[in-house]
């Protein structure tokens, strides 16, 4: 191959294009066009569409019934996010150095991946409904008298995002995690830093672009929650999310240009939280970076 | 500067499942004493400087400071300085942000910390880095701050596990040149651990080299390069003839002789040796004589096998008529096939009790 001299300008390879073409065509294909195909179908909303309109989106938010959706989805992925991240991160940091038995471990925390939402959920159901094990045990050993309502509500659903976002995260930041170079931890420590210090201004600054990128998917996965809304939630009611209103319009009503709105809606939510997750990601890590040197 | 130690003594035992790695080793470092423990990898070296510095526990052993007890302390409070091979700057922190952590640790004021950073960047010539990230540097610039990090907490002692070794060969001359100087101009007492024998002698006002995790041989510098006590050492030390053998006559004049095969070679014994002990002649292979008077002692013909141009002199693997391979460094010129005398000078052929153990990688 040729190589490429610095500032000289990139001649355009027609090999390179060549090879590129598969793929710039699957993106297109697979992603691209529906998507706009997504987007314009909204504009268009009833039966024999004329022109372009805003009406789709107009009823979206008219409807409390509807953009009520927003709300409730927030709530569960949220909280399902922080909580999955937190724990995650708390395990991960644990075990960056390697523990005993941690193959074991792992797998255990990993499983669930494998087994698929459905099973998950009726696993749940089973256990923590209300005349599952869980609740029996506790009325049973006398220790509440009445079970608590664990599932087919918010809990229930967020319960199931746990334990399907959970083995992802934790993955993914043990991973991060046990990447960086354990001497770094080593020196902040004959520097005079105790574990404390350490995780603080050193480690978590490196953890951090890690951290935001689980935050991310985690919300991002949790937020299109869909199954486990429908079999651990109240799909009519407190788990009525956002996916599952897109599913109503498009396979009840059969009204696709109005399901294609909310799906941009839906959408635009989950950029929402990505820029949101962004934006803090850069204040956290300048902080500690600024700091030093200019007190 | 630097608050001093009159002296640091430890005797550690480190074991990891049924392998003992560090076996009783016990060494006292006097204030303001440079000390390498020099080995192969795998000798225990970094297990022992790791241990000293608290970062890993040790199976038994004590560590004192005159009259402190230290090894129940957490690293963070030993105080002592670190210097690792991989440099680990902390890579989200400028030159100035590494080298005031320490002191932000301890809340120092900013005037103080400010004059410090400045006055260590001084030292390890870097001045004007403050604002450069770890990555925008070199690999000794790196090792320049890492160095300023560790002293400007004015550590009673330093530690450095091979602070040389990713560097290349030229700037690492230079880098020991530079720890050489920080060394004596702050008066530090340091511990320096390395595989590099030029290293270990350059720098060090005592020398232990260690192997399996049991010290062979401890002295100063010329000590271990000129009277090394066994073959380990002495290979470590630039030996790569043995001769294994057995004494033949113990000679009045402080020499020896022994009988390795049909060869009967002469030498200074490194302790008295009795007549039918097993020994082992060795020489380094700068000191092998090529030609030479035909009557001096130590004399012996060899075929040369192999030459290789080193610039200013050349290494030859010769054959002698036993059969045994001699390494030879001469500035003259062999070619391969001749037949060649060689002389081993007496004073320059160590002989060392026992027979000449499997070479040591």
């Amino acid at each position: 191959m040729r190589g490429l001299r610095r500032g000289e300008p990139r001649e355009l390879d027609l090999m390179a294009v060549a090879c590129l073409a598969p793929s710039v065509l699957y993106v297109v294909l697979m992603f691209v066009y529906p998507f706009l195909r997504g987007i314009y179908l909204s504009l268009r909303p009833g039966k024999e569409p004329v022109g372009l309109s805003l009406a789709n989106y107009v009823a979206f938010f008219s409807d409390e019934w509807q953009y009520g959706t927003i709300w409730i989805t927030f709530s569960l992925a949220v909280p399902t996010t922080i909580v999955v991240v937190a724990t995650a991160l708390f395990l991960a940091y644990g075990m960056r150095r390697g523990i005993r038995m941690e193959r074991t471990i792992t797998t255990i925390l990993v499983l669930p991946v494998s087994l698929g939402v459905i099973l998950l959920s009726i696993g749940i159901q089973g256990f923590y409904g209300t005349r599952g094990w869980f609740n029996q045990l506790l009325v049973g050993s006398g220790l509440i008298s009445e079970p608590l309502r664990l599932t087919n509500n918010h809990t229930g659903v967020m319960l199931s995002l746990f334990m399907q976002q959970f083995p992802f995260c934790f993955l993914m930041l043990l991973g991060y995690i046990s990447g960086i170079d354990p001497t770094l931890e080593k020196s902040a420590r004959t520097l005079g830093a105790g574990s404390w210090t350490v995780f603080r201004r050193v480690m978590f600054p490196l953890i951090a672009p890690g951290l935001a990128i689980a935050f991310a998917l985690v919300f991002v996965m949790s937020f299109a929650v869909f199954p486990s809304a429908i079999l651990l939630g109240q799909p009519a009611g407190s788990t009525r999310t956002i996916a599952i209103a897109a599913y109503h319009q498009a396979f009840e009503h059969y009204d696709m240009s109005y399901a294609s709105a909310i799906a941009v809606i839906m959408g635009l939510c989950q950029l929402a939280g990505l820029v949101l997750i962004v934006l803090v990601r850069q204040r956290m890590v300048l902080a500690p970076t600024m700091g030093v040197g200019k007190r | 500067m630097s608050s001093q130690l009159g002296s640091l003594r430890f005797r550690i035992t480190k074991r990891f499942g049924a392998k003992t790695v560090l076996d009783d080793f016990a060494l006292t470092v006097r204030g303001r004493q440079f000390v390498t423990l020099l080995g192969p990898s795998g000798c225990g070296k970094s297990t022992a400087l790791n241990i000293v510095a608290g970062l890993i526990p040790a199976s038994d052993g004590e560590l004192w400071i005159d009259d402190e007890r230290m090894d129940h302390l957490p690293t963070e409070k030993r105080g002592f300085g670190m210097v690792f091979q991989n440099y680990a700057l902390f890579p989200h922190m400028t030159v100035y942000g590494n080298v005031a952590f320490g002191l932000e640790l301890q809340r120092r004021p900013a005037a103080e910390i400010r004059d410090r950073v400045q006055r260590m960047l001084q030292l390890v010539q870097l001045p004007g880095y403050e604002e450069r990230y770890p990555s925008q540097l070199s690999g000794g610039q790196q090792q320049r701050v890492a160095i300023a990090r560790a002293l400007v907490m004015h550590p009673r002692l330093l530690l450095l596990d091979e602070p040389l070794s990713n560097l290349d060969a030229k700037l690492r001359i230079e880098m020991r040149a530079e720890i050489k100087r920080i060394h004596a101009r702050l008066g530090l007492t340091c511990i320096y651990v390395t595989h590099d024998q030029t290293e270990a002698l350059s720098l060090s006002d005592w020398v232990v080299v260690m192997r399996d995790g049991v010290v062979m041989q401890a002295g100063p510098p010329q000590e271990i390069y000129d009277r090394p006590d066994n073959v380990f050492v002495a290979d470590f030390m630039g030996f790569r003839n043995f001769f294994p053998g057995e004494v033949t006559s113990a000679g009045a004049d402080g020499q020896a002789e022994v009988a390795s095969g049909p060869l009967r070679i002469r030498g200074r014994p490194r302790r008295t040796l009795a007549s039918g002990e097993a020994a082992t002649a060795a020489i380094r292979p700068e000191d092998v004589q090529v030609g030479g008077e035909a009557a001096a002692p130590n004399r012996f013909d060899g075929k040369v096998e192999i030459v290789e141009y080193l610039g200013r002199d050349n290494e030859a693997v010769l054959t002698l008529a036993s059969g045994t391979s001699l390494w030879v460094r001469t500035p003259a010129h062999l070619s391969p096939g001749e037949t060649v005398p060689i002389a081993f000078p007496p004073d320059k052929v160590i002989l060392l009790a026992g027979a000449a153990e499997p070479r040591p990688t």
